[in-house]
């Protein structure tokens, strides 16, 4: 989705000199992803991977004019380089990590509103997969192979998951245009309805499948948002159906709290608002085929 | 993590909030000497147990000497408390907390959360405490009042006022109300936490305001720097295959049913359990070895399921993507090699290397019945358990 990230999309690695920056950086270098160098502090001026590092992001950005990064940080120091980003200049940054507080997490956002709305970055994550136009570039951690070139967008809380739809949408010969993996923590950088909304201004997205789970409003709000504000179609799963309430299902943020957030609730108020659902986990391509065909 | 009622007011006291006289015990001995020491003519003895709903239980005991404190101590501790909350098993009573009685006036509800749409903090606050949030808001939902706090700035005094005027108190006690919802959202915005609820908060006859329960959650991912909350958790009180799970790094949920689950990502351990109940089946844990799927992991996985005794038959549902579908079947192995599954084994495959993946297992001694989608997975892990 160019208006995320397309084949030249300048990428830094933020954590890049550390054993999960490196390794990851490798992959995406593999895949085609444009990494022009990374940030670790106190290592500036040191290559890795034959690129350059740098002290500070704002210090990257400068030289190498790179708009996206991607946080390998462990969770005590990762709102500060989300931070740090944004402040910098990105326009889109992935945190991968797992293990950020919420509180934390809800600095990143307020602290994110000094900045208008065409200048803001666009978090991804935190505990998320990350994001991947195939064929073009990934900004994250996928196996990229299973993805195949495409005019569908995915959205998924869960990684696994995430991949389990786009390999039954390859078997079905059906493409993905952008997948996105928005995380499963209670608070995080960019919700359903943010994604969505790209996913209804891209010219090479025809259809987009939303992959949610129990817990928090946000599949709601973005099934609400398609009723009222789209015109391409949504079709939507949420896993958790044998969830028990008030249990937290490993992602921090899967655990019904709530009127609405379990997931037949869900599921119910996304078929009123126009959205075709998976009837489980394994139909999901077959579900996204028998909407394209009408298209 | 959740924390005991007595460490919650401790906590809450520290920070302005008023909390009845009283000290914990962990013996029916110490018990009297605590009462008297407490003073006054009526104790209540409270089972120190990670649940609501205790009173309805039994684990509440009004005492009229301290005699009758160290008989209730006597009567619950060591016990078992099952309330509404804590499922059919309950929950072990190892402490006891001993409370000065309080002449009630008037009781209230207090309860700080989370809002995940507003992303802030959410008081919640209604005239009739003693009942749950649940059960206010569907009896009573015209007494609940709301404020939503920033986190970043903290709670102001205009609105711990308007709280305060909002649950109708009496003007001579408006400062200690507020000070009272004060202290609550300071403790949860500087300690990290997920929930505090005050239920009831009460007015007593000699016009005080006190916390008489309180409940406390934190983040765990803040825990790395909570060290002096992090002590507070008690093992005790969470099942044991699931503290088993934690402390190897494996996120584990028990649940009724006998089909056992080993799945990599969150997501698609919720989605597997999903179709095993589609398929007839009943998921017997929730279990995420985490996105890897080390061989180590695996080998963790494998201990802590064959531990459970309900399990019939295991199902194990790996998609590979960084790692790779081999390195996933070597671990499979190895785990095998160590632990000796006597029950039917179906396991699923899929992403980077599959075919490398399956032959591996295929050359391998182990038994098991190979499976290729989600859907023939779960079909396959139910019809094992009818034979």
């Amino acid at each position: 989705m160019a208006v995320v990230i397309n084949k030249d999309t300048k990428i830094l690695i933020q954590g890049f000199t550390g054993k999960m920056g490196s390794f990851h950086a490798e992959e995406m270098i593999k895949y085609g992803s444009n990494i022009v160098g990374g940030v670790t502090p106190g290592k500036g001026g040191q290559k890795n991977l034959d690129r350059p590092v740098y002290n500070t992001v704002k210090e990257a950005v400068k030289h190498t004019g790179a708009t996206a990064s991607i946080l390998f940080v462990p969770p005590a120091f990762a709102a500060d380089s989300a931070m740090e980003a944004a402040d910098a200049g990105i326009k889109t940054c992935v945190a991968i990590v797992d293990g950020i507080p919420s509180h934390d997490m809800i600095r990143i956002k307020r602290y994110m509103r000094r900045y208008s709305k065409n200048e803001k970055m666009t978090l991804v994550g935190p505990n998320c997969a990350g994001i991947i136009s195939p064929g073009k570039s990934m900004l994250g951690i996928m196996p990229g192979h299973i993805y195949k070139e495409g005019r569908v967008g995915i959205i998924s809380r869960s990684g696994t998951l995430g991949y389990e739809a786009a390999q039954q949408l390859k078997n079905l010969n059906i493409g993905v245009s952008t997948s996105v993996g928005i995380g499963g923590d209670p608070i995080n950088g960019s919700s359903f309805r943010d994604i969505i909304e790209k996913f209804e201004t891209d010219d090479e997205t025809d259809a987009i499948l939303m992959i949610g789970e129990i817990g928090g409003p946000q599949e709601v709000a973005a099934g609400e948002f398609a009723k009222e504000n789209m015109k391409k179609p949504v079709i939507g799963y949420i896993a958790g159906l044998t969830a028990p309430k008030g249990r937290v299902m490993g992602h921090a943020g899967a655990i019904v709290s709530a009127y609405g957030e379990s997931a037949i609730e869900k599921v119910e108020i996304l078929k009123e608002c126009g959205v075709t659902i998976s009837k489980n986990p394994s139909v999901m391509g077959d579900t996204v085929k028998s909407v394209l065909e009408k298209i | 993590m959740d924390i005991h009622e007595y460490q919650a007011k401790e906590i809450l006291s520290s920070f302005g909030v008023t909390i009845p006289r009283g000290g914990i015990v962990y013996s029916p001995e110490t018990a009297e000497n605590k009462a008297r020491e407490i003073g006054g003519s009526k104790w209540v003895v409270k089972a120190q147990i990670h649940s609501g709903a205790r009173g309805k239980a039994g684990g509440i005991i009004i005492c009229n000497s301290p005699l009758e404190v160290a008989q209730a101590t006597d009567k619950l501790l060591g016990k078992r408390l099952v309330t509404n909350q804590t499922g059919p098993e309950g929950k072990i009573i190892n402490r006891i907390y001993i409370e000065e009685a309080t002449d009630i006036e008037k009781e209230l509800y207090l309860g700080l959360v989370f809002d995940r749409s507003s992303e802030s903090i959410m008081v919640v606050a209604s005239t009739e405490g003693g009942m749950s949030v649940e059960e206010i808001s569907k009896e009573k939902p015209e007494t609940i009042i709301r404020s939503k706090i920033e986190v970043a700035v903290g709670i102001q005094n205009f609105q711990a006022r308007e709280l305060a005027f909002g649950l109708g108190i009496e003007p001579d006690l408006i400062r200690r109300a507020s000070d009272t919802i004060i202290g609550c959202a300071k403790a949860f915005n500087e300690l990290d936490a997920t929930m505090v609820e005050v239920n009831p908060l009460v007015i007593s006859k000699q016009k005080q305001i006190l916390a008489l329960d309180c409940k406390m959650s934190f983040d765990n991912n803040a825990m790395f720097r909570r060290n002096k909350v992090s002590e507070l958790r008690d093992k005790t009180q969470e099942n044991e295959k699931e503290v088993f799970a934690s402390d190897r790094g494996l996120s584990y949920v028990s649940l009724d049913g006998n089909i056992g689950n080993i799945i990599n990502g969150a997501g698609l351990a919720m989605a597997s359990m999903d179709m095993i109940q589609l398929a007839g089946g009943q998921p017997a844990n929730f279990l995420d070895v985490g996105g890897g799927a080390t061989p180590d992991k695996i080998v963790k996985a494998f201990k802590l399921i064959t531990m459970d005794e309900k399990v019939e038959v295991i199902l194990v549902n790996i998609f590979a993507g960084i790692n790779r579908c081999d390195w996933v079947a070597e671990g499979i192995v190895l785990a095998l090699e160590k632990i000796e599954v006597k029950i039917p084994l179906v396991i699923r495959l899929a992403g980077t290397n599959v075919e490398k993946g399956n032959k591996i297992l295929k050359e391998s001694k182990i038994k098991y019945i190979e499976a290729n989608t989600l859907e023939d997975a779960a079909n396959k892990a139910v019809a094992a358990l009818k034979k």
